[in-house]
């Protein structure tokens, strides 16, 4: 399967492991991810004023390059950027006049004809079959949780699955073989932009996320945002007294391992390693 | 300090063109605050900011709470009267913003940071935090 992919600002600096891994086993998997010639940042954040257009143009300009691709939908992994192109993908869907007026102040681009659907990258395996994917290396005996927050799920027209009671991280990491566990904090928001200037709201959500993950049982916790990933690996620097280490991970990095695509692999650029826990556990090469 | 904002309109009226919610719609359930993962650290909690805005209490632009909101959309899922919580919190921070009264100095971030801070961590702070 051909699909167009955007990457954003954050997939090729702070999470590049994110987008490496997702390419190997996109290619194991006979996913083609065909990376956006041309993209721009999205804005991170869906703008909710009903006055602000301008902030708008940002993810629609980036679905008219998928338009000029040829292509309907298009897929991405860091959940900030799923939820900002959709939520504005959905907002020019619902009232053309927007979308006119947006269109008539683009003049040098094609008109957006609202097209286009963003699919996150969990959704593009999920219709493939978690069951049909090639393990080789199966994540036996390493208990996880998954750490959904908020916007892969929130608000529930943009949804990747049920925004109260989702399992589709849950079902992936079950087929990869891992033991998935639940805990109460798996929507909780982790702080989100807080971090840059009130760290102290990370520390205190981290830390209730991570302490209750470790309670029931989790080793290390999967997710899908680098900024929650980020915010729940970085904010453990300051909550070293309070709580052991908590290895953080992207789905993607654990389905590259259960694969076998060990050459895609890359810590480096974690606070807390994850590799002594994946050697403990016989699961690295 | 609170804004000099044109007092001619309500504040009443200004929250619901900006948020496009209807914030009289609200029953006073409580589940917003109930929800909200930041609300214990909150000075005035989720559902009490909708009843300052239906009192027209421009007070509630001084609230730490405004700031505090971190833009999740529990609120708005869970709310049994469809009122987008998350959107009427937006529209408050705007009427701060909007008479370029950033909440954020971005000068004051130190090096250390802006090196370790991903991009989507940075493009969304300033999102919220500067007009
Ligand atoms: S959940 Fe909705 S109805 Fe209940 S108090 Fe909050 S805004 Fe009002
Ligand atoms: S959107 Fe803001 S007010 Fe609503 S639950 Fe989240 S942090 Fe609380």
């Amino acid at each position: 399967m051909k699909i167009p992919y955007y990457p954003g600002c954050t997939l090729k600096t702070t999470a590049k492991p994110f987008e490496d891994t997702t390419k190997a086993v996109s290619e194991a998997v006979g996913i083609e991810l065909i990376e956006m010639p041309r993209w721009n940042c999205c804005g991170t954040v869906y703008s909710l004023a009903s006055d602000d257009l301008m902030h708008q143009l940002a993810p629609i300009r980036n679905l008219i390059r998928v338009q000029d691709m040829g292509y309907d939908r298009v897929t991405t992994l860091c959940s900030m950027c799923y939820n900002t192109l959709e939520q504005a993908n959905q907002l020019v869907k619902s009232d053309p006049e927007k979308l006119e007026k947006m269109n008539s102040f683009m003049d040098q681009e094609e008109d957006y004809t609202g097209g286009v659907t963003v699919v996150h990258y969990l959704t593009v395996l999920k219709e493939m079959g978690f069951d049909s994917l090639p393990v080789k290396n199966p994540l036996k005996g390493l208990t996880v949780v998954p750490y959904y927050g908020c916007l892969l799920l929130r608000p529930e027209e943009i949804s990747i699955d049920n925004p109260e009671r989702p399992t589709v991280m849950a079902e992936l990491l079950t087929s990869l073989g891992a033991t998935v566990v639940d805990y109460p904090y798996k929507l909780e928001c982790c702080g989100s932009y807080h971090t840059v200037n009130h760290k102290e709201v990370v520390c205190e959500k981290t830390y209730h996320i991570l302490s209750s993950a470790r309670k029931r049982g989790a080793e290390a916790v999967v997710l899908s945002c680098p900024l929650c990933e980020f915010n729940l690996d970085f904010r453990q620097k300051d909550l070293e007294q309070e709580l052991a280490p908590m290895p953080i991970l992207y789905f993607s990095q654990l389905l590259a391992i259960s694969l076998g695509l060990f050459d895609a692999l890359e810590f480096d650029q974690h606070y807390v390693d994850p590799k002594p826990l994946l050697k403990e556990k016989g699961l690295l090469r | 300090m609170i804004p000099k904002i044109s007092k001619e309109t309500t504040l009443l009226e200004k929250a619901e063109e900006l948020s496009g919610e209807k914030i009289f719609s609200c029953h006073k359930c409580g589940k917003c605050s109930a929800g909200c993962p930041v609300g214990t650290l909150m000075d005035v909690r989720p559902h009490q900011v909708i009843e300052l805005v239906q009192a027209n209490d421009w007070n509630v632009l001084e609230s730490k709470t405004i700031w505090l909101c971190a833009s999740c959309f529990q609120c708005a899922t869970r709310c049994p009267k469809d009122v987008d919580l998350t959107r009427v919190m937006e529209a408050l921070r705007l009427l701060v913003l909007r008479e370029n009264v950033d909440h954020i100095r971005i000068s004051e971030i130190s090096k250390e940071d802006l090196k370790e801070l991903p991009p989507v961590a940075l493009v969304s702070n300033f999102r919220k935090y500067t007009g």
